[in-house]
């Protein structure tokens, strides 16, 4: 593992970006659009995905994962996410929440178990948190977990869950013990068909349409005293050390999107005519590509600092909520200068710039909003 | 089955080439290099044969450090093992396929699989030269390949057809695109790659038979003429095409 932080790619990441582009530009790019509209899961895109072991990339082989470092992960990541945000977030949510909830804090047997059908794609993982009453607030929690014998009894429901209805995994943070707060919340693995536990309202959605959101609801689900994750009372802190990784998830998502929508700006710019010459000779559509630039420069390195920090095992909290934060606010504007330097064209479905400034504004809410970034951040500053 | 397949390395499909200062060769600043694209269906045909056969993968390029990148590229896609034939001279393709050949007698392969052509400088010689010098069948531009009992059966392309030959093992067989679909390379065959030993040996040396002179851009195209935009313009776009064209 590198000690210090190269501006020069490794051979592996370039070829991790080589397969992840051509991969995207081949399977995914045609169907694009086919998906946003219709709102379906590309299941059959995501086998491929599995194939090709994108779905379980970070985790160590013995589980059937590729091994990638999280450097690495964020070179994936962001070529998914030039091409189909909706695909990079899929990506993103199922390696770096549920997956590895299991991973880090599962005992042997849970990994053992979990772990391979998750890394190979051929189940599809989704992690619950949210609630209709508890989004940044997530202390707020109603859903709750009895000890009965040898089974917990889960009541209540998750909201706005990634692979919500298409997920075959599921971890979910429930309330065992309502007068320890944050410490009196624990997280279980649950499987899909267990009596008791449906999937909801499937989300009717902006952007980020090709992904799957649904709501999930727990009545009185039986679920075995083996599938606790970790110890009683420790959910909550592992749900807060598995959102630090997943921010770097969504900058990375954020930096793919802006580079997405920075690209097709600059095909566009150089090709569209106006006033007799491409619009790309105009110094006002100049000075937005090069703030676009110059900006997703910013954020690539700021996700790739949080990354690499990472991988050195040493505390990134503060570094992965400020890439999170400054990338998913530079994809933000990067999608809604693309849409102005589009003018109308950008304005319809017909360019790809028009499904990226739907998309992005996920990425400034979803995993923390902007708002919890800059609380995490100060905290980090003043404690 | 033991399978060894030759891949180039060659410029991107859309590098703009230019020409070097020594008017002979290329200039290689500013150029990606890629796995030539009919080279990666010979290395997908080699992977398809070793799942029916079992057997053994060698990937193997004649250059300089630079085909690292591509031997990665197919250890990353599957094979065995990849062998780099160190060579920095400028050679004719009689000269490579010389040193391919060499070495491919020392391996013994049951099948030598290629590119129909490398895209750099479109030859489209060294596999049939190979196979020549190493006195086996030669079956170029393939489409389709089918192989029981070491009997091979393989579809070529044609001009406005496909011709269907059939051949023995051990054979050189050239791969033309239709051939079959390259896989990605998977995240894990990235990886393992990563961690595989590219065998080093020095190329045997040979004397190239032709020199390049020098090189040049084909002449600039004339612009187009727009005949008109709408309905109208069809009868003189038509007489055009008939009498200057001397298209239709």
């Amino acid at each position: 593992m590198p000690d210090t932080l190269s501006f020069v790619p490794t051979e592996s990441m370039l070829m991790i970006q080589q397969t992840a582009r051509d991969f995207a530009e081949k399977e995914i790019k045609p169907y694009v659009m086919q998906y946003d509209e219709s709102q379906e899961f590309p299941l059959g895109i995501a086998a491929k995905l599995g194939a090709l072991g994108f779905l379980g990339a970070v985790f160590p082989e013995e589980y059937g994962g590729a091994g990638l470092s999280a450097l690495d992960f964020t070179v994936l990541i962001e070529e998914i996410s030039k091409v189909d945000p909706s695909l990079g977030l899929s990506v993103s949510a199922h390696n770096g929440l549920c997956t590895n909830h299991i991973f880090m804090f599962g005992s042997d047997t849970q990994k053992k178990k979990y772990l391979p059908d998750l890394c190979s794609g051929k189940k599809l993982g989704a992690w619950g948190l949210t609630e209709p009453s508890s989004g940044s607030d997530a202390g707020g929690m109603r859903t709750t977990a009895r000890r009965d014998g040898n089974n917990w009894i889960l009541n209540g429901s998750k909201t706005f869950i990634t692979h919500g209805s298409v997920g075959s995994t599921f971890v979910i943070m429930a309330v065992t013990n309502k007068e320890r707060s944050k410490d009196g919340i624990s997280a279980f693995i649950l499987e899909k068909g267990m009596p008791g536990f449906s999937v909801g309202k499937k989300e009717n959605k902006l952007g980020m349409r090709a992904s799957d959101t649904a709501s999930l609801i727990f009545d009185s689900v039986r679920v075995p005293a083996e599938n606790l994750i970790g110890k009683e009372g420790e959910g909550f802190k592992q749900a807060l050390t598995i959102l630090d990784g997943g921010r770097i998830g969504i900058a990375a998502l954020s930096v793919g999107l802006a580079q997405g929508a920075l690209d097709a700006s600059v095909k566009y710019a150089k090709e569209r005519q106006q006033f007799g010459k491409p619009l790309a000779e105009f110094q006002a559509i100049q000075w937005k590509l090069a703030d676009m630039a110059m900006e997703i420069e910013a954020a690539r390195l700021l996700t790739r600092k949080a990354a690499f920090l990472k991988m050195q095992g040493v505390p990134y909290t503060l570094e992965a909520s400020q890439a999170k934060y400054y990338a998913s606010e530079v994809a933000s504007r990067a999608a809604n200068e693309a849409v102005q330097i589009h003018g109308g064209y950008g304005f319809i479905k017909d360019f790809p710039v028009e499904k990226l400034y739907r998309d992005v504004k996920l990425l400034t809410i979803g995993e923390g909003t902007s708002e919890v970034q800059k609380m995490v951040i100060a905290r980090q500053l003043l404690q | 089955m033991n399978i060894l397949v030759f891949v180039n390395h060659v410029p991107d499909t859309e590098t703009k080439v230019k020409v070097g200062a020594d008017g002979k060769t290329i200039d290689p600043a500013g150029i990606n290099y890629m796995l030539s694209p009919y080279d990666e269906f010979a290395v997908e045909e080699g992977l398809k044969l070793r799942e029916k056969f079992t057997g053994e993968v060698t990937v193997a390029s004649l250059g300089g450090d630079a085909n690292k990148e591509t031997l990665r590229k197919a250890l990353a896609m599957g094979c065995n093992k990849a062998v780099l034939l160190k060579d920095a001279s400028v050679r004719d393709s009689f000269a490579v396929a010389r040193s391919l050949a060499d070495f491919a007698k020392e391996l013994s392969p049951d099948i030598i699989l290629f590119g129909k052509q490398s895209i750099d400088y479109d030859n489209g010689q060294v596999g049939s030269l190979v196979a020549e010098i190493l006195s086996m069948p030669s079956i170029s531009v393939v489409v389709k390949l089918e192989i029981n009992d070491g009997a091979i059966v393989a579809e070529r392309e044609i001009e406005g057809g496909h011709e269907v030959v059939c051949s023995t093992l051990p054979a050189v067989v050239m791969a033309q695109k239709g051939l079959n679909q390259p896989r990605y390379p998977s995240l894990k065959g990235i990886m393992d790659a990563k961690r595989k030993v590219i065998e080093e040996r020095a190329a045997s040396f040979v004397e190239s038979k032709v020199e390049v002179l020098s090189m040049r851009k084909p002449p600039a195209k004339n612009p187009g003429k727009i005949v008109g935009t709408d309905v109208s313009a069809v009868p003189e776009l038509v007489r055009l095409l008939h009498e200057e064209a001397k298209v239709i």
